[in-house]
């Protein structure tokens, strides 16, 4: 419905005046919208936006706060009314729609040399639609176990490391000793079961999503693919290791149970430390292990956050120097160090600052080399899949009301048909 | 027919049930707000908090315009509700007083636009604000909150005014008085608690919308209340929960206040409409 919604208001915008614009003495106006949340986050955000009109005096930019709740919606209608910012903040899974659609500009030609170089091609894959990139990948977060360190100690298990993580059966059988007396090893916040299950996924090589000779995508569900579900499905439903009341959680309400000492580890993304450092009771003793490995290793999708040019900001050259200047490796660390995430660019990665013992910036830097475009972000009708056949299929599989095949039947048979719609 | 002492007390209770389930979010919405992040992440939630703290507050001033984005949001509702009354108020007088063809039609017409998807009324106010150049104007929401609060603002007050009797305004002009002064004198007093609730109705309306305001308003200086609460809310739902409380709290205030104020008035206003004469 709220589909229906906005392709009217789209229909409706066009046409308005654009945001940015030149002034009569010539001066240059940016509108920067970012998504900074945090407190911190917003923080280095505002003072290199300070910094940058302190040593640009022709080019101005304006901060202006958007929010992830809206922003899908909010650009869809700023774009089409020819309202939007000139630098979109965003995450690469946002960006399809808008990059097929026209709304964003290839960068190619407008990042310099050192911006491209600094950031590895696999994260550039993330923002590469067709044959153009649309958007700079900045930061970006591994899920991790976040472990209640002292109930690992004392429960005797080998603390896996980046070099030497837990595989997934390994895990299991751990998370399995923990398990008792109304405790459990673990707690799977599977709100959102699809992007964690595909996501991790690919540490056992599962793919899901094969783009075949003539550039069809179609899923198959093998082997790989069902390690990780089998593996959540069987300490949710078999061994009782997991948690059966988070199955539905998302990421912040496993917190109260872990700090209360019901779940030896919650599975989050890298940025919970956080909240984890501002909500722990005083003593509370945790750590950062990376996720199990499987057959492909450390390996995880990710979708990192990104910087984009509207298409019609009339100064994308400007926008452009704009990106670079706020991705240089030092402000790219302040903007990592303020939202808790990982920078995407390599001189970044090296900073001193990212391999600290400190809340386990290290254990989380080391796994960098690790992560991949989330799968099947780039192909078309993956939010229809994810939407109305996997999210389903996989909270059943998970609840324990349906069973592997049936999974593996509805993540393939109904979900190449929703794909075919969108690939004739 | 008398009550038993049992039926009273189970209606007692039931009604006590009630009020506490209505008042559930507010109250928990307060404790949250004064909680410091240690207490909202814990396993055994309280009521009043053990270590309560202005930080959170202190942290939503600090990151968000909340001061200012609260002015817009006071302008933008107390606008929509003062222009909605004020086109509505004539328009229910003669739709209730006349009862022509054209009236019923217009009261039908009323009624059945409450039905429509909220999109058909968007679209000429959409047209009509680009053409206007009020996109990311608070004038231009304003307008969208007036047509959007309308049909349902008239709606009550023909209520309201069919349920003064016509009888006072023509003892009014038997003793003289003119059309504006029956108006002015009878009529208006006597519709003053609807026009109240009207208001307030209209008010509460525009102050709480969230989407076309998003929409519309493009720089941080034109935003209101509802789309800057959104800002304390993270990718995947993360939210920092003290702040966004200690926000959402200042933002219900306002309403709060208003009812507090002319809570006798709405209950009569609400009242009057309510049977016929």
């Amino acid at each position: 419905m709220r589909v229906r919604w906005i392709v009217v208001l789209m229909l409706l915008l066009a046409g308005c005046t654009s945001g940015g614009g030149t002034s009569a003495d010539g001066r240059i106006t940016l509108r920067f919208q970012s998504l900074a949340w945090q407190e911190e986050s917003v923080t280095a955000n505002k003072e290199l936006v300070k910094e940058w009109n302190a040593a640009h005096s022709d080019v101005k930019v304006e901060y202006v706060q958007g929010s992830w709740d809206s922003v899908h919606d909010q650009l869809l209608t700023s774009f089409e009314g020819g309202e939007a910012p000139d630098i979109i903040h965003d995450a690469s899974d946002d960006l399809a729609d808008f990059a097929y659609g026209g709304y964003l500009a290839d960068l190619r030609e407008l990042l310099p040399a050192r911006l491209k170089s600094d950031i590895p091609q696999h994260s550039w894959d993330t923002a590469t639609f067709g044959d153009g990139v649309y958007g700079v990948p900045f930061l970006q977060e591994p899920r991790v176990l976040i472990a209640n360190a002292k109930w690992l100690k004392e429960s005797g298990a080998r603390i896996p490391t980046p070099e030497k993580p837990w595989s997934w059966g390994e895990f299991r059988s751990i998370t399995k000793e923990l398990s008792g007396e109304g405790r459990y090893g673990v707690a799977w916040p599977l709100k959102e079961p699809v992007s964690a299950t595909l996501n991790l996924s690919l540490s056992a090589g599962g793919q899901l999503f094969h783009r075949d000779a003539d550039g069809k995508v179609t899923v198959r569900f093998g082997e790989a693919d069902a390690v990780v579900p089998r593996t959540l499905h069987d300490q949710a439903n078999t061994d009782h290791s997991a948690s059966p009341t988070t199955l539905g959680s998302g990421g912040s309400d496993t917190l109260p149970g872990f700090f209360g000492g019901k779940y030896a580890m919650v599975p989050l993304g890298f940025s919970y430390r956080q909240q984890i450092v501002q909500q722990a009771p005083k003593g509370f003793d945790w750590q950062v292990l990376p996720a199990p490995a499987g057959a492909d290793g450390l390996t995880q999708g990710v979708s990192p956050q990104t910087l984009s040019v509207s298409a019609d900001s009339p100064h994308k050259k400007e926008a452009a120097e704009f990106i670079d200047f706020l991705l240089r490796p030092k402000n790219m660390v302040r903007l990592a160090l303020g939202d808790w995430m990982l920078p995407t660019g390599t001189q970044a990665l090296k900073d001193p600052a990212l391999h600290t013992a400190k809340n386990d910036w290290a254990t989380g830097t080391a796994l960098a080399q690790h992560l991949r475009p989330a799968p099947a972000q780039s192909v078309r009708g993956y939010p229809e899949w994810k939407d109305k056949v996997a999210t389903p299929a996989f909270q059943e599989y998970y609840s324990g009301a349906i069973g592997l095949a049936e999974l593996r039947r509805r993540l393939v048979k109904d979900g190449n048909l929703v794909l075919a719609r969108y690939q004739r | 027919m008398r009550t038993s002492s049992k039926a009273r007390a189970g209606q007692y209770a039931a009604l006590l049930a009630y009020l506490v389930f209505l008042a559930f979010p507010l109250l928990w919405l307060i404790s949250t707000a004064f909680k410091p992040p240690r207490e909202l992440a814990s396993l055994h939630p309280t009521w009043i908090p053990k270590d309560p703290t202005l930080a959170n507050f202190r942290q939503a001033f600090d990151e968000q315009p909340l001061l200012h984005a609260a002015l817009n949001s006071l302008v933008a509702a107390l606008g929509a509700a003062v222009v909605a009354v004020l086109i509505a108020t004539p328009m229910a007088y003669v739709m209730a007083r006349h009862r022509t063809l054209l009236a019923r039609a217009a009261t039908g017409w009323v009624v059945v636009s409450q039905a429509f998807p909220f999109v058909l009324v968007i679209i000429p106010l959409f047209l009509v604000l680009k053409n206007l150049r009020l996109i990311n104007s608070v004038p231009g929401l304003i307008m969208v909150y007036v047509v959007w609060a309308l049909p349902f603002a008239l709606w009550m007050l023909v209520g309201y005014v069919r349920a003064v009797p016509v009888e006072l305004e023509e003892a009014a002009a038997v003793d003289g008085a003119g059309r504006l002064r029956t108006l002015v004198s009878v009529t208006a007093p006597l519709l003053a608690p609807g026009i109240v609730a009207t208001a307030l109705f209209a008010f509460i309306s525009a102050w709480n919308e969230f989407f076309f305001a998003l929409v519309l308003l493009k720089t941080p200086e034109k935003q209101t209340l509802p789309v800057v609460l959104t800002h304390f809310i993270g990718a995947e739902g993360v939210a920092d929960l003290g702040p966004l409380a200690a926000a959402a709290f200042l933002a219900t205030l306002p309403s709060l206040v208003v009812f507090a104020l002319i809570q006798k008035r709405i209950t009569g206003g609400m009242l009057a409409g309510a049977v016929k004469s």
